[in-house]
């Protein structure tokens, strides 16, 4: 689905991270690990073709789902509003069903209670909840998801990890970042973790 | 094809962005009010004589309307922008152009089309004489499109930068003056008793050009600024 070799990249002629190879194949789920600043936000972004590689080169066959740190939720909006824009803008297999799937992926991610409220008033965990509302109705088969249990609380975890076991059933594949302590359970998965470019040079120097 | 076409995708972004606009109505009535305040401030600042006012009133309604365009474009995508909404659009598939195109329509609906609703209150408060009032309009009507389609570019140029607002004026005035010109001087020489079919021809050149290549070239402009 995914085969990446030897990608890396440069930010003032630096390199962000060290170079990166791996092959995804359908129903896996790639953690990537690393301390903070490593590079796994831009590793997802180059990923998702928001930046261009300095070297390596990624081949996939079509665009994937990314989720990252910005919400994308507008706070004059509802939760609700926000959700339905997002399912006509980007489309969906399911349009048909309309606003029965609206409010069917609402109560998926456990927002019912809030759906009329404006963006502005979501808590922190209500906002990566109703960001990660997209995974329910996209049909993308590549997702790549930036530190997606941040801020959730231990439904919203079981939730996702939910969401994510049906995707990799039905034959997508997910690629996942985490600095260490909160990580997907009872999944069997691959790692890979990532070394920045400027903690190798700092090790090779003491070396 | 599962996904979405693009006409759907941009009735949804019209349509979301006059809910903003409706949520965020305080906001829009900004540079409406700054409008008319600098255009009431003239008359005190230059004299109320009605024959002086009559002659400078083209061009002090015109910049009038620019100043007050400008102040809105440095909204356009701002906030598309820093909540990541810009992100996804971008990711989504759907041509940026079109995406582009999507939000300066809703930007002249609602920043312009008032300029345009307000102008004849602006031409009697500085004596515009009534053969000016028509054209005026007119101009109005074909030039604050131009200014929302030129404004997304330096509006896009600009989003990335935390303070853009002076810098995206610095970008676009200067790409106003040849609208300005003619506009102002249609507007003048139809109270003169001339010919002004020649400057609203080229303003109307001006808005089919813009139209067709202001909506690229913000989609350029979107993309640079966000790698």
């Amino acid at each position: 689905m995914l085969s990446v070799s030897d990608l890396s990249f440069e930010r003032y002629f630096e390199r962000v991270f060290e170079p990166v190879s791996f092959d995804l194949s359908a129903g896996s789920l790639l953690l990537i690990t690393g301390s903070n600043g490593c590079g796994k936000t831009t590793l997802l972004r180059l990923l998702a073709g928001l930046l261009e590689p300095s070297e390596g080169t990624i081949s996939s066959h079509d665009q994937p789902l990314y989720a990252g740190h910005n919400p994308a939720i507008k706070d004059d909006l509802s939760v609700e509003e926000n959700i339905r824009f997002w399912m006509k803008f980007m489309g969906t297999r399911k349009t048909d069903l309309g606003d029965e799937l609206c409010e069917q992926v609402i109560e998926e991610i456990g927002l019912t209670p809030v759906a009329m409220q404006e963006g502005r008033t979501l808590s922190a965990g209500q906002r990566k909840r109703c960001s990660l509302a997209r995974l329910l109705f996209c049909d993308e088969a590549l997702w790549l998801l930036d530190e997606p249990y941040s801020n959730l609380d231990r439904e919203g975890i079981a939730m996702l990890d939910r969401i994510i076991r049906s995707h990799l059933e039905s034959g997508g594949a997910c690629i996942m970042t985490t600095h260490g302590s909160l990580r997907p359970e009872g999944f069997e998965l691959e790692e890979c973790h990532m070394i920045s470019g400027r903690e190798r040079y700092a090790g090779g120097a003491a070396a | 094809m599962s996904r979405q076409t693009s006409p759907t995708a941009f009735t949804a972004l019209l349509r979301r962005d006059f809910l903003l606009a409706y949520r965020r109505r305080a906001e829009l009535l900004q540079p409406l009010v700054f409008l008319l305040v600098v255009t009431t401030l003239f008359p005190l600042g230059v004299g109320p004589s009605p024959q002086l006012l009559a002659n400078i009133a083209p061009g002090v309604i015109w910049i009038a309307a620019l100043l007050a365009t400008v102040l809105s474009l440095d909204s356009l995508f701002r906030s598309d922008y820093e909540d990541g909404t810009l992100e996804q659009m971008i990711l989504s598939g759907q041509p940026l152009a079109l995406i582009a195109l999507a939000r300066i329509v809703a930007h002249w609906l609602v920043a312009g089309l008032p300029i345009v609703l307000l102008s004849p209150l602006l031409a009697l408060w500085m004596n515009l004489p009534e053969e000016g009032m028509s054209i005026l309009i007119k101009s109005l009507i074909i030039g604050t499109p131009v200014l929302s389609l030129i404004g997304a570019i330096g509006g896009a140029l600009t989003v990335s930068l935390k303070r853009g607002g002076q810098l995206l004026s610095l970008l676009v005035f200067p790409l106003y003056v040849p609208l300005l010109i003619l506009a102002t001087s249609a507007v003048s020489s139809s109270v003169a008793g001339l010919p002004y079919t020649g400057q609203l021809g080229l303003m109307v050149a001006g808005l089919i050009a813009s139209l067709t290549l202001a909506p690229f070239a913000t989609a350029a402009a979107l993309k640079l600024s966000l790698t």
